[in-house]
Order: structure tokens, then sequence, then C-alpha cells
């Protein structure tokens, strides 16, 4: 897929919609694409502007690096954290199996 | 005193130092509010009345023992995606269905230490993404001023419990119009801060570079209030402004000579009703007789921040709604593998326009469209910020509308999301500049529904903002009008 030139009048749903983790029901597919090849029609306003020798703005603050002393500061209770575990076992989040026995 | 709860925020303060009520009679009384007319509004997604008639008591043993702070025995209502340890945070989404705060957000950290009482999860579009909370999965909330209509989103929850008297205040947030649309609509004030004026620190991201927590309030002078507790720099998020925060209720005299309103006319164009466009310009003439000067100016690429915010903003939040994994935290559909697992868990946890949102950033960003649209989209939105700079050497402040229209019937925005996209033209400049913004209510449209105006300025120009809006509410009654609710 990464072969083909990008489309950049549909999108693809079903592609993208593995990319994003989502499972998608056949409805969802054909009712997407539909409604975002519109949208995608409506942002390509954008290729009326000459945009040729703008710098591109990523963040309204100029970023800096920001660094501080490496001393433990946060005092939260594991417990906390752990409580909203989907499946846990002990003090470990519980999931399916990773990889294959070998 | 029964009507404790349709106090303002300095009313109530005023009554609670003078003894005149207790903090705990004003939890019960916005509690009891809540009860009489949250049941057709769905403001409220949950309130915990025992631990917030605890901490009023806590509250009023400090005050009786002489200790006094600037929102001690206030109770605020925390929109869904803040953090507040102990109580539930969906996000108004299924997928976060039972998970609780481990942490405060820092907003609410500075909300508590200022004696403020975290009281009532307000309802939202889901993770913020709409614009008139019927994107919430736990149901839509109404206009107060009319149930047939939306309450304007994605604070609809906040603004809707402000303007129908079921909270004192409450803290939103704001990543394209979500505090100032729905103050618009409910006829509240709505408060943006510029881009790093208060931490994201436990605010849940939805689109990092254009979130920011905000203030829904029924008075600016309230707004100014709450504000200056929120605002001020934040280790925690290093994207926090350092520079110092000035006292917001200074400048709240009433004077407006020397201010210099910017009027694009760009903001008056395409798409905005006559009435709304009426309201807010008769607005502007009010703070010309204030004392203020009007400035014509130009802002040429507003045309172009829709189809800028619709390719930055989910592109950013495809890459932060991709912790919502059913792995640490929420819901889970259990699978035989852990892709299954993901798979599987969003599909059944997320709603359409979180869906949506996902697979369009997930598309601008995907290998080969990068050039295409993400990175035309952040020169796109230089030009903005450049549009801004340029009418800020003229102007202290720009008055637009919020929003090309008032409240819509609910059901009516759903058919068309790109329709929906398109309400926000006016809101979403100063969210891709990191600017702020306030909108106050200036009066109502031709089928009765509240207009709000708009006030945009500069990074870290909240005061003059503040001030504005302030001196145009003492010279009106708009904010002072209350919805009469055929319920409670």
């Amino acid at each position: 897929m990464s072969e083909t030139p990008p489309d950049l009048e549909h999108v693809n749903v079903a592609y993208v919609a593995n990319l994003a983790r989502l499972e998608l029901s056949e409805e969802e597919i054909s009712r997407f694409e539909g409604e975002l090849d519109q949208v995608v029609a409506y942002i390509h306003k954008l290729d009326e502007l000459d945009l040729k020798d703008i710098e591109p703005m990523s963040h309204p603050r100029p970023s800096q690096n920001v660094l501080r002393e490496d001393v433990v500061t946060e005092k939260a209770d594991p417990e906390d954290l752990l409580q909203n575990a989907p499946a846990r076992v002990g003090d470990l989040v519980k999931v399916p199996q990773m990889m294959e026995d070998v | 005193m029964s009507d404790l709860a349709s106090k303002t925020l300095r009313e109530a303060k005023t009554l609670l130092d003078a003894g005149e009520c207790s903090s705990r009679e004003l939890v019960q009384s916005v509690y009891d509010r809540i009860q009489a007319v949250d049941g057709e509004l769905n403001a409220y997604l949950e309130v915990d009345l025992e631990s917030g008639l605890a901490a009023a008591e806590a509250a009023d043993q400090k005050r009786a023992s002489g200790e006094n702070r600037a929102l001690l025995g206030i109770p605020v209502a925390m929109k869904d995606l803040l953090n507040v340890k102990g109580q539930s945070c969906r996000c108004a989404s299924k997928l976060l269905e039972g998970y609780t705060a481990p942490y405060d957000a820092t907003c609410v950290a500075q909300i508590k230490e200022a004696g403020g009482i975290p009281f009532g999860r307000v309802n939202m579009d889901e993770f913020a993404m709409g614009a008139s909370t019927e994107h919430s999965a736990y149901g839509l909330t109404k206009n107060p001023w009319n149930l047939d209509y939306v309450a304007g989103g994605s604070s609809g929850g906040s603004a809707a419990a402000v303007a129908a008297d079921e909270a004192i205040v409450s803290l939103g947030s704001d990543t394209g119009g979500s505090v100032r649309q729905p103050a618009s609509f409910c006829g509240c004030v709505g408060l943006k801060p510029g881009y790093g004026r208060v931490s994201r620190y436990g605010l849940t991201a939805f689109a990092s570079s254009l979130d920011q927590v905000g203030v829904l309030s029924k008075t600016v002078a309230d707004a100014a209030v709450t504000l200056q507790v929120i605002a001020g720099h934040d280790p925690r998020d290093t994207t926090s402004d350092p520079e110092p925060v000035p006292d917001y209720t200074a400048g709240l005299n009433g004077d407006l000579s020397g201010m210099k309103i910017g009027i694009a006319e760009e903001f008056f164009g395409a798409g905005v009703r006559p009435d709304v466009a009426a309201a807010v310009r008769a607005a502007i003439d009010q703070c010309v007789n204030l004392g203020a000067e009007p400035v014509p100016v130009s802002f040429p690429h507003l045309e172009y921040a829709v189809s800028v915010y619709y390719i930055l903003a989910p592109a950013e939040a495809s890459a932060n709604l991709s912790r919502f994994d059913g792995i640490r935290y929420g819901n889970r559909v259990e699978a035989e593998d852990p892709v299954s697992l993901m798979r599987k868990t969003r599909e059944a946890g997320f709603g359409d326009e979180v869906k949506r949102r996902i697979l369009l950033g997930t598309y601008v960003l995907s290998s080969g469209y990068y050039d295409a649209y993400y990175v035309k989209a952040l020169k796109a939105r230089a030009l903005i910020k450049q549009d801004f700079d340029q009418v800020f050497t003229q102007c202290d402040l720009l008055m637009s509308p919020v929003a090309p229209t008032p409240a819509y019937k609910i059901g009516e925005g759903d058919a068309d999301p790109m329709a929906m996209y398109l309400g926000d033209i006016l809101t979403i400049p100063a969210n891709l500049s990191g600017g702020c913004g306030l909108s106050v209510p200036c009066g109502f449209s031709d089928d009765g529904l509240p207009v709000g105006l708009q006030m945009l300025g500069p990074a870290l120009a909240e005061g003059t903002l503040l001030k504005a809006g302030h001196a145009y509410e003492q010279a009106t009654n708009w904010t002072g009008q209350k919805p009469e609710l055929a319920i409670g």
C-alpha cells in the first residue's frame, strides 16, 4: 500500500482504521468514507495559498528543552493507578499473551 | 437563604465572609437546584453530595478559625476531562466508564488550595470533540433558554449549569472554541486564557498545541477571580508560561478610554446571521460610548482557519488518543491477542465523532500524506498568527461574534459534520495563534436565544479582555438575565 501514490481525494477508511487500531463495521466504513471525503475536499482550500517560504508553526509558544534535577518528586500510590486496570494479577496489569511460545 | 445557587461567585463569597451563609448551605443549595432542574437539562454526569458537604464543613471550620482564601467554601463544577483525585473522569466516553482519577490536575489543585470545592462532573462532547454536547456518551445537555436547542460545546455542561444556576462557576476547556461557544449559546461568560497561561497538567489531552483550561462564570469579574487562582507557571507543564500573573481584578473599573478595539469585517462575513451581527455591532458601539476607539483592521486568512484546524486538531488527537487502548485503564473488550483487544476496545468505547477525528488525523499523518496536509497546515497556521500579530500592532483587542449563529435545534448538526465544523470559524483562530478570548453575553437573537460578544487578544492580554468585558457588562444588563425554566 505504501508503494501507491497518496490519494488526496479519497480516504481509504479500512486502511486508516487498521493504522488507528479501530475495528470498524462495514456500515461504519462506508459512512465515514462519505463524511471524511467531504472534509478532505474542504481542507484542500489550503492549496490556494502560496506557502513556499513560510516557516511551519507547530506550536504557539517558542519551545525549548527543559531540564531539572533527577530527583523523585511524585509520591503517587501505585494502588491509585492500578485500581483502574481492567485486569490485574497482584500489582501487575494482566494482558493477553504478547509472544508465541518458543 | 433559599436562592444561594443563583448568586455570582463574588456575591457568594461576600455572603460567606460576612457570615450570612455557610459553605454547607451554599453547596446544599447548588445540589437542590441540580435536583430540581437537571433531570431535564442533563448538565451533570455525576454529583457527590456527601463529599461536597464534607469539604464545605471543613471550609466553614477554617473560616470560623479566622482563615480566608480566594475561593474558600465555593463549589466549582468540573468538566469531565479534568482529573480530581478520587472522582470519576470519563471524558463523557464509554471507554472510561469506571475510571477514577488517581491525581489532581494542577488547576484543580489550585482551586482546592484557594479553598474551592470541586463539586460535580459536568457533561461535554466525548473527549471534547464536538460543538453541541450531543456527542456525549451519557446523553446530550439541553439549552436552559430553550429545551429544544443544544447547549453548545464541548463545554456544554459547564455553560448550561452556570446559566441555569446549577453551579456558581465551572472550569471547562477550549481547543477550538469549546468554552466561548457554549458560553455564547447559554448566555454566560466564557474565558479562554492564552496558551500557556494555565497549566494543562491533568487536563485530558485532545490537541496539545491548542488545548487550554478555561472558566465559565456568571460575570466577567467572577472569571477574573477564578483565573487569578488557576493562572501561572507549572513545572509539570513545560508549555506553561513563566511570566508573572498580574492582578486581574485591578483593572475592572469600567473605564475604556484610550482602549483600541479592532473590527475585522472578515469576522462578520459569510455565515454570520444578521441578528447575531446586529447584536455584536451594537455591543461594540456601546464600548465606543464607554470611551474605546474603534479601529478597522483586516484578517485576510480567516477563511483558512477551519481547514488548518481540521488537519492539526485531528492529527494531534489521533496521537493523544492512542493511549486509550484498553490495557492500563478504561473499559476493555477481551480478545485472544493484544492487537485485537485494542481494536475491539476502541471500536466499542469511542463514539462516532471521536472515530471520525481519529480516522482523519491518522489519514493526514500517514505515510505519503504528511507534507500534503500536516506541514501545509502548520505553514497556514503561521499566516493566521501573522494576521493576529499585524492586527495587534493597531489595536488592543479584536471584537467579533463568538459564533456565526445562536444555538441550533437538537439533532440539526448531526446530519452534516462539515457544517458543524464550519461553525467554529470565529473561535478557532485564537487557539491556532495561542491568544486569549472572552465571550460575554450581548443580547438575544430573533428567536430569543443568547448571543455572545467575542473579545480576542494576544497571549498574556487576559487583563485587557477582562477589563473591557467587565466595563461592557456593567453598562448593560445582559449577564443579569436568567432563563425562565419551565421546570424547577
